[in-house]
């Protein structure tokens, strides 16, 4: 049985593949929910909630479904427990549902957790399956926290809903409306994308100077 | 009647543009926009499944959800009737129109996982579900044709901006995708010039 390395992966989930900011999956509920950290962290701990259980029942009967069928096995399993989600949801925190609406039915078409259930629950055995929707689930929720933190601090000057700016600050309405979004998830994105690139360019010096991490590079690959 | 169903359309389409406003539909629209002429089949593509997948859900909500009090249940519901509209799509185009089939041909199957189609009947059935059965069936449809409408609209548009960007020299962390959006955000910014607009 092969080994797990949680620290590797709770690594790989929040950086080096996070599955918003490096694998650009889900962007309409990432750009939709963030207008502020409340909604963004009710959006993750759903979007985890969903994730995981998920995660676990497709990799209980990844022996049982069969080949042709499975993308609509797993839709059919996840709105399942979409539906559960959202009725909890409800019945416990009805501002939330308020204020997220329609994204919460439409975590269903998400592609992260369609992608991790095909890439990672149905090759896997349960316990690695529920590690991996946690620690996609938490790399998702820093993601959107990262990004409302912005967008609510730049267009209403509080975090949280507690004023924070200063009185004289004069609230940058575009940063909450949806152009201020896509904008901050642009910079966000670029911003990831600089530090890959300066890591890949020092890997490659490093490459070039001593043949030994390569070999790494390759053993880590093959763990996965 | 004909105000309520040009306040829609224009609403539908400009108003609330299904991806500069309500943000349904990113994921294609920063996949296939690369090119304008793969971002008009796929806009052609959802014009057809949005509007028979409107009809659909309509349909099954006000003759099966809800005459055997399973409205809670309607994630589920429509999710397969989409997923077996589409299924079922590929296969007619194939064997009646076989030149249509080959146009969307590859973007069909996508639209199964596109937000754009499940948000459009989840929405229909939160604002026309009170309505008369007719009446909410009419505007279900009408929803749904216009809302893509404007996501064809937004995507054609945005093909258009990122062909041009193809011979820009940006800097290296924003080249591809955070450039894309930066862009999407300007034409975002474009589109709410028409939300002050009041109607009816």
């Amino acid at each position: 049985m092969k080994k797990i390395n949680f620290k590797q992966m709770l690594l790989d989930g929040i950086l080096y593949k996070n599955p918003v900011l490096i694998q650009l999956l889900g962007l309409c509920s990432v750009l939709a929910v963030t207008t502020s950290i409340e909604n963004g962290l009710g959006m993750g701990a759903a979007v985890t909630a969903v994730l995981v259980c998920s995660n676990l029942l497709i990799s209980l009967l990844r022996k049982f479904i069969p080949k042709e069928v499975r993308i609509a096995a797993y839709i059919v399993i996840i709105s399942g427990f979409v539906t559960m989600v959202e009725l909890i949801i409800k019945a416990y925190l009805p501002a939330l549902d308020k204020s997220l609406g329609v994204f919460i039915p439409l975590i269903v078409v998400n592609c992260i957790i369609l992608a991790r259930a095909e890439a990672f629950a149905s090759k896997n055995k349960p316990i690695p399956a529920i590690l991996d929707g946690i620690v996609m689930g938490i790399g998702y929720t820093i993601a959107l926290i990262a990004i409302s933190f912005i967008r609510e601090l730049l267009g209403a000057g509080t975090l949280f809903g507690i004023q924070v700016m200063p009185d004289g600050f004069q609230p940058m309405l575009m940063a909450i409306l949806p152009p201020g979004g896509f904008i901050v998830l642009g910079c966000l994105i670029a911003l990831m994308q600089k530090f890959t690139l300066a890591k890949e360019e020092k890997a490659l010096k490093a490459k070039s100077a001593d043949t030994t991490p390569e070999i790494e590079i390759k053993a880590e690959e093959g763990n996965e | 009647m004909f105000t309520e169903i040009l306040v829609l359309m224009l609403s539908a389409v400009l108003i609330e543009n299904f991806i500069f406003s309500r943000f349904m539909g990113c994921c294609p629209f920063l996949g296939v926009s690369e090119k304008p002429d793969t971002a008009l089949g796929m806009g052609c593509a959802v014009i057809f499944v949005m509007t028979l997948a409107s009809a659909a859900c309509n349909l099954v909500y006000n003759f099966i959800l809800v005459p055997f009090n399973l409205e809670y249940l309607y994630t589920i519901a429509f999710i397969l009737v989409i997923a077996s509209l589409v299924q079922f799509i590929e296969m007619f185009l194939r064997k009646v129109v076989p030149s249509l089939y080959n146009a969307l041909g590859i973007y069909l199957p996508l639209i199964t996982t596109n937000c754009a189609v499940l948000g459009a009947v989840i929405l229909n059935m939160q604002k026309y579900s009170d309505m008369a059965k007719g009446q909410s069936l009419l505007f279900s449809v009408l929803f749904g044709f216009f809302a893509a409408v404007g996501f064809t609209l937004a995507i054609v548009i945005f093909a258009g901006v990122r062909a041009r960007m193809e011979y820009s020299e940006p800097p290296k962390s924003f080249r591809g995708m955070p450039l894309a959006l930066v862009a999407a955000g300007l034409i975002a910014m474009a589109f709410s010039g028409f939300s002050g607009t009041t109607l009816g």
